[in-house]
């Protein structure tokens, strides 16, 4: 298998499916000549020419609302918003409208698009432009929402989302562009709504997403060493939420840490939590669970304080040992 | 360069050197970008100074202004301090935002500057509601909203111009057409050939002025703001201008030529100015070089003045979230 970069699995999975589905098609701003504000879409203008890949105006309302109209009237839109905070001027066309249409429309209807948009922290941009605001839109009855760690699932993810009939909101993380993972050359699917078992363990389960994946993953090697054995779930998709993956592994192991970068007050992470508190996994928790996320405050802009507010691998380490005891 | 006369001779010095200020700042900016100095990102105003300075060059600090994320021009042309700016965007505790806005976000209140921003188009509407605010506690004071010809496009302009129409707010829309919004060029992005004609959807005056000449933008928004003061409304008043620089750090440019680039480098609108000042026998060679090196010279000081800050403290990181 090859390795490729986590940006580079992207772009492959828009060129495979315009390739398959001619009705795919992908707008947003500066994704032609520019090749898109962190490169995924270099190259495909070339490929595809400005039908396809089509160059818009700074207009993130028009941009969703008019990816949702071309959807529901049989394209299958693929929008990139540059970053995923701009999708606040959208929010309207996501969440009145896009979201709502296939049920206010007694089922008449579908809305298969895709807004693909890089979301966290730690690049210095400052409050405007570091947020992890997946919660926002999960809370929403009719978006299904995806958050890749590694370059295999991003490409198998896109694929889905693209092929779903629903619309998707599928974050990217843009410290996760230029890491590399292994890859198929063949085509292959990761249906939404299954998570992902990144490592396995025995002790206490660590449910992570995006960025904190691999944080995650790294807080277990090092706890390995004094003989603690962490599993990492990765659930890849929030909406839907692959729940059975999530309580199998805390009825396993007994304990579990959840982790994201998103704000903790009203973050997506409360939602795991109470999933495992009302299953059947509560009789068999030996610790309460614990949450690590970011501090509640806006993202600062110096890196000294940045540091600060998005949970690091020592943060999680310091929360498996809590419920260890 | 028309209506030169609006601009009173004596004045000329000052805001050559708030041009060349601006300028160093962001050549600065630029090469410690380039040596890893710097973090994040930035936007630079480079070959955009004659709109800042001719625009703010009559406010006071209780005139308002907001700014866009190419926002170091507006904020030193709105009188703010290059060492807090400086260390700003170097992070430290010094600077304006504590190190907590960085460049994108630089903002002082209390001098009417209500802030560079991260969002396209996400200052125009507060630049509506501090006209608002001007308005109904009947202050003779004025808000000069900057933003590109991106922004023109988003609903946020659009919804403003129309509320500041209605109520006849005293704001000045000053659009600074600098021919890309990132790699969008307004070739493709508008189907109008001026932006200005939007003024007319909403029934305001739309004027095109010489962005790079200092004159035209300083007569153009001298007039808007007697006519914002006057009662009679908004101005949208678009500026034709060149950004000199990629759209951040990481542009390769591949949506414009290097005879493009050089054709708008000639029509450097300090040059301009100085050409002026010679041809009117105002100034000598000699004092124009000692104004400009005396602008370096702060410039450097505010490096110095950054480096030697501290860095924020940690434990101020939940400060200022509510008040
Ligand atoms: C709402 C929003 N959309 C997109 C961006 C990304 N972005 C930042 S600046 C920029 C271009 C803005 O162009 P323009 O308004 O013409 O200003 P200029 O950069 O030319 O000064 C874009 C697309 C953003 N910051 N905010």
């Amino acid at each position: 298998m090859r390795t490729i970069t986590y940006r580079e699995a992207v772009r492959e999975a828009i060129r495979e499916e315009m390739n398959r589905d001619p009705n795919v098609y992908m707008m947003g701003e500066d994704i032609g000549v520019y090749g898109g504000a962190f490169g995924v879409s270099r190259g495909l203008l070339e490929e595809f020419g400005p039908e396809r890949i089509r160059d818009t105006p700074i207009s993130e309302a028009a941009i969703v609302g008019a990816a949702a109209g071309s959807a529901v009237t049989g394209m299958r839109p693929i929008a990139e918003l540059q970053f995923s905070d701009f999708i606040t001027i959208g929010m309207d066309q996501l969440v009145n409208q896009a979201a709502k249409m296939r049920y206010m429309f007694g089922g008449k209807a579908k809305v298969p698009m895709v807004v693909r948009t890089p979301s966290g922290g730690g690049t210095g941009a400052a409050a405007q432009h570091s947020q992890s605001l997946e919660a926002w839109v999960a809370h929403v009855p009719g978006l299904k929402v995806v958050q890749p760690s590694t370059a295999y699932d991003v490409k198998g993810l896109l694929k889905a989302a693209v092929r779903d009939d629903n619309p998707v909101v599928f974050y990217e993380h843009k410290l996760l562009y230029n890491t590399k993972g292994r890859v198929p050359e063949e085509d292959y699917v990761i249906p939404l709504g299954k998570a992902d078992v990144k490592r396995e363990g025995r002790d206490v389960t660590v449910v992570a997403t995006a960025m904190m994946v691999h944080k995650a993953l790294k807080a277990a090697e090092t706890l390995e060493k004094e003989g603690i054995s962490v599993e990492v779930v990765d659930p890849r998709t929030l909406v839907p939420l692959d729940k059975e993956t999530i309580v199998q592994s805390v009825i396993k192991t007994g304990r579990c840490v959840v982790v994201h970068e998103a704000v903790k007050r009203g973050g997506y992470g409360g939602e795991i939590v109470s999933t495992i508190v009302e299953s059947e996994a509560f009789d068999y928790l030996d610790a309460p669970i614990q949450r690590v996320a970011g501090r509640e405050v806006p993202m600062p802009f110096s890196t000294h304080l940045e540091q600060y507010v998005i949970p690091s691998e020592d943060n999680i380490v310091a929360a498996i040992r809590d419920v260890m005891v | 360069m028309k209506a030169q006369s609006a601009l009173p001779d004596e004045r000329l010095p000052e805001l050559l050197e708030q041009m060349w200020l601006i300028r160093y700042f962001d050549e600065k900016i630029d090469e410690m970008f380039a040596k890893g100095l710097i973090h994040g990102t930035t936007h630079l105003y480079v070959g955009q100074e004659a709109v800042a300075v001719g625009a703010c060059a009559d406010l006071t600090d209780d005139d308002y202004i907001t700014s866009t994320h190419r926002g170091h021009g507006h904020c030193i042309a709105k009188g703010a301090d290059v060492n807090k700016m400086m260390a700003e965007i170097l992070g430290k505790e010094t600077g304006y935002c504590k190190g907590k806005g960085g460049s994108m976000h630089i903002a002082d209140v209390s001098t009417g500057n209500l802030g560079a921003n991260g969002i396209v188009g996400g200052g125009i509407p507060i630049a509506t509601g501090a006209a608002l605010t001007l308005h109904m506690q009947k202050r003779d004071n004025v808000v000069l909203c900057f933003f590109g010809d991106g922004a023109a496009n988003e609903g946020s302009f659009h919804e403003s111009l129309n509320l500041a129409a209605i109520w006849k707010l005293p704001v000045v829309f000053i659009c600074e057409n600098n021919q890309y919004g990132m790699s969008g060029s307004v070739k493709d992005m508008f189907a109008i050939a001026d932006i200005a004609e939007r003024g007319a959807a909403y029934g305001i005056p739309g004027t095109v002025v010489d962005g790079n000449d200092l004159f035209d933008v300083y007569a153009s928004v001298k007039e808007a703001i007697a006519r914002a003061k006057a009662g009679e409304g908004p101005t949208l008043i678009e500026c034709k201008t060149y950004r000199w620089k990629g759209h951040s750090k990481s542009d390769a440019k591949k949506y414009r030529t290097r005879e493009e680039e050089k054709e708008w480098r000639a029509k450097d609108p300090i040059r301009r100015l100085e050409t002026h000042l010679k041809e009117s026998g105002q100034m000598e060679e000699g004092d124009l070089r000692r104004i400009e090196s005396a602008a370096q010279q702060k410039i450097e000081d505010a490096v110095k003045f950054a480096e030697e800050s501290e860095r924020p403290n940690p434990e101020e990181i939940e400060q200022d979230v509510y008040a």
